[in-house]
């Protein structure tokens, strides 16, 4: 069945000028079939398909189209010529299609070849394998069972695990050398990770507790007017702030600030062989580059949640003001009420280990980071949500350890 | 005779189960240009990277000559190492990648570690670089500044990973010429991975090959001679650029 329009639409050309998108959107999508496909049944038996015109990438949707639905057309025990005599040009995607249409035929019994084409063409079909009379074949994954894949889980968990654990009796072997010999600490390091971490999370540290301080107050005005207990706002706000709140909202601003950024820098430094250039020239990964960034993120801890606590505290004053009407000094003589000192000292305790973690976290990641950018990637997503799980279980156990020590 | 610079004994490497290289023993002499040699996946750079001692042999053992067994942290560093991207600390200018090591392990003032770091860079052609950020050295630049952060500290032993790899044939010509003067000048010995036909031949005193398949040394001698005499047609493949696979017909 001869494409009779076919050969009108074979003039078109994806350079003309005057080429609207439309019509050339609907070339590359394989709508618009530009080349011709015609299907003749010999007096043999076989099935001759004879293709003509240029044929290129541009064409390659409209060919696999033509393809996939030809094979499953043509009957077993058929034999298949493709003649080429009609290509003026064809490409070398467009070769590999009808290369892999003559393997699929092939792999249902049915004999299939290349004929005729100019000498262009025959060299196209000469560099794709088109004159090979092996039965190509495709390359077959072999299933892998349930019972392997669980395998194969388990060994990667228990290697990362592993990895874990290497990492920490590491560290803690070179923190015991830091303590020992206190020059081989990277101090400049510290400095600057106490800086980047610290100083310049402060303003979006200080945005968001006021904004957690007063979204809290607000949330909790409306009950509290009800019952008359306005003034209580303090209270909530007091002790939520400093020992909940507070640490953890810096935590996680951190995590997303300084633990995506250890975990992207150590990971690239790990691809690009600096953690073993840095190895070769005398110096301890550890010491070097995880010790001053834990050291910096908990020097900047105390003082970051401290800020958090009290412009959260700040924030919930200002509902208290504006929608309780409780005068500041009411305010915050209900908060001295309310907040003690192991409030406040808790959750500073809190911040520096969550810092910790962070750090700790973070730092394992970037280490162990393998396979060039997608590799940093990967240990990136994976250390922020390592760190994220690890803070609100952190945060849990906190909670527990309080309450049963009565603190 | 004197005494081999690497001594490696019935050495097996490899990554967890795999093993890449079993039973390996060969020798580095003082003052040799030994190039390893191979395929791709043949274990070379892994090679390279136990005899620098960033890895953990499975069985066997690497001495080097008045160290034992490669030790790398802790310690000014023993001999230096480049390796195939550069590996340059990307934070700090070329000149305090140089004087890197040279400001940890030594109680040298500022300005004598500024005037070693000058001469090092000199010594590879990269004088008034010392500004300069990494990012800003073109591929052979970057892996000179390499050969001089290796050298800050006089080693008399330096490994270099696929020195000429990536780089355009005036650069790597030009390395080949600094591999060779280090050599003469220095009596340095110098232990490399390389590929390249033309270093091997132009640099490579001594040389070993390795095979994927068996999982050994195939080969060993000097590159010459191993391209006119071997019998072995894996080790005529690579001297003579042949193909493994069937030409288009």
């Amino acid at each position: 069945m001869a494409d009779a329009n076919q050969a009108d639409r074979s003039s078109l050309s994806l350079d003309r000028p005057s080429l609207v998108f439309d019509e050339r959107l609907s070339i590359v999508t394989g709508m618009v079939q530009r080349f011709s496909w015609k299907r003749v049944e010999t007096a043999e038996g076989t099935l001759r398909l004879e293709l003509g015109g240029s044929i290129t990438i541009d064409d390659a949707a409209a060919l696999w189209k033509r393809v996939s639905e030809t094979v499953g057309l043509i009957q077993a025990e058929k034999a298949v010529t493709i003649e080429l005599g009609g290509i003026q040009v064809i490409d070398g995607a467009c070769m590999a299609l009808l290369v892999q249409f003559r393997t699929d035929l092939r792999a249902r019994r049915i004999a299939c070849e290349f004929s005729g084409g100019n000498s262009e063409v025959r060299r196209i079909v000469d560099l794709y394998g088109g004159r090979s009379k092996r039965r190509a074949k495709r390359p077959r994954r072999r299933p892998v069972s349930a019972v392997e894949q669980v395998g194969a889980a388990t060994i990667a968990v228990l290697d990362e695990v592993k990895q874990m654990l290497d990492f920490v009796g590491r560290l803690v072997a070179s923190s015991l050398h830091v303590l020992r010999h206190p020059r081989s600490l990277n101090l400049r390091d510290v400095g600057l990770t106490a800086e980047r971490a610290g100083a310049d999370a402060a303003p979006i540290v200080l945005l968001i507790n006021f904004l957690i301080g007063f979204v809290m107050a607000y949330q909790s005005s409306a009950q509290l007017k009800q019952f008359g207990a306005s003034i209580y706002v303090a209270d909530l706000v007091g002790v939520s702030m400093t020992r909940e709140l507070g640490p953890l909202m810096t935590a996680i601003i951190i995590c997303g600030r300084s633990g995506a950024a250890f975990a992207a820098e150590l990971g690239t430094m790990k691809v690009s062989e600096e953690v073993d250039a840095l190895r070769t020239l005398g110096f301890l990964p550890q010491p070097y580059l995880v010790i001053p960034r834990m050291l910096g993120l908990i020097l900047v801890a105390p003082i970051l949640v401290l800020l958090a606590d009290a412009i959260g505290i700040a924030g919930g004053g200002v509902v208290a003001a504006i929608n309780l009407d409780i005068t500041p000094t009411a305010f915050l003589a209900q908060l001295q009420g309310a907040v003690r000192a192991k409030d406040i000292i808790s959750g500073v305790i809190k911040g520096v280990v969550f810092c910790a973690a962070i750090a700790l976290i973070s730092c394992q990641q970037g280490l162990a980071t393998s396979g060039g950018a997608e590799g940093v990637g990967r240990r990136t997503t994976s250390a922020v949500v390592s760190i994220l799980f690890a803070l609100i279980l952190l945060d849990a156990l906190f909670t527990v350890m309080l309450a049963v020590f009565g603190i | 005779m004197s005494k081999p610079m690497i001594t490696v004994q019935d050495l097996s490497i490899g990554y967890g189960t795999t093993v890449l290289l079993r039973g390996a023993s060969f020798e580095v002499a003082r003052g040799d240009i030994f190039v390893i040699l191979g395929g791709s996946g043949c274990g070379k750079s892994t090679l390279l990277r136990h005899l620098i001692g960033l890895e953990d042999p499975l069985a066997g053992s690497i001495r080097i000559s008045g160290i034992g067994a490669p030790r790398l942290e802790g310690a000014a560093p023993r001999y230096g190492v480049m390796f195939q991207s550069g590996a340059l600390f990307s934070s700090m200018t070329v000149g305090e990648n140089v004087a890197f090591a040279l400001q940890e392990w030594t109680h040298l003032p500022i300005d004598a570690v500024s005037a070693i770091v000058r001469a090092k860079l000199a010594l590879v052609g990269l004088e008034g670089a010392e500004d300069k950020l990494p990012a800003e050295l073109s591929g052979g630049m970057r892996k000179r500044a390499a050969i001089a952060r290796a050298m800050a500290f006089e080693p008399n032993l330096i490994f270099l990973d696929e020195p000429s790899a990536g780089l355009d044939p005036v650069s790597a010509a030009e390395l080949d010429e600094l591999i060779l003067t280090l050599n003469a000048n220095l009596g340095l010995t110098v232990v490399m991975v390389t590929h390249e036909l033309e270093s091997i031949f132009k640099v490579g005193k001594h040389c070993i090959m390795l095979d994927r398949e068996t999982r050994s040394i195939i080969a060993r001698g000097e590159p010459q001679k191993l391209r006119s005499e071997t019998d072995d047609p894996r080790v005529r493949q690579f001297f003579n650029r042949e193909t493994s696979v069937p030409q288009w017909q």
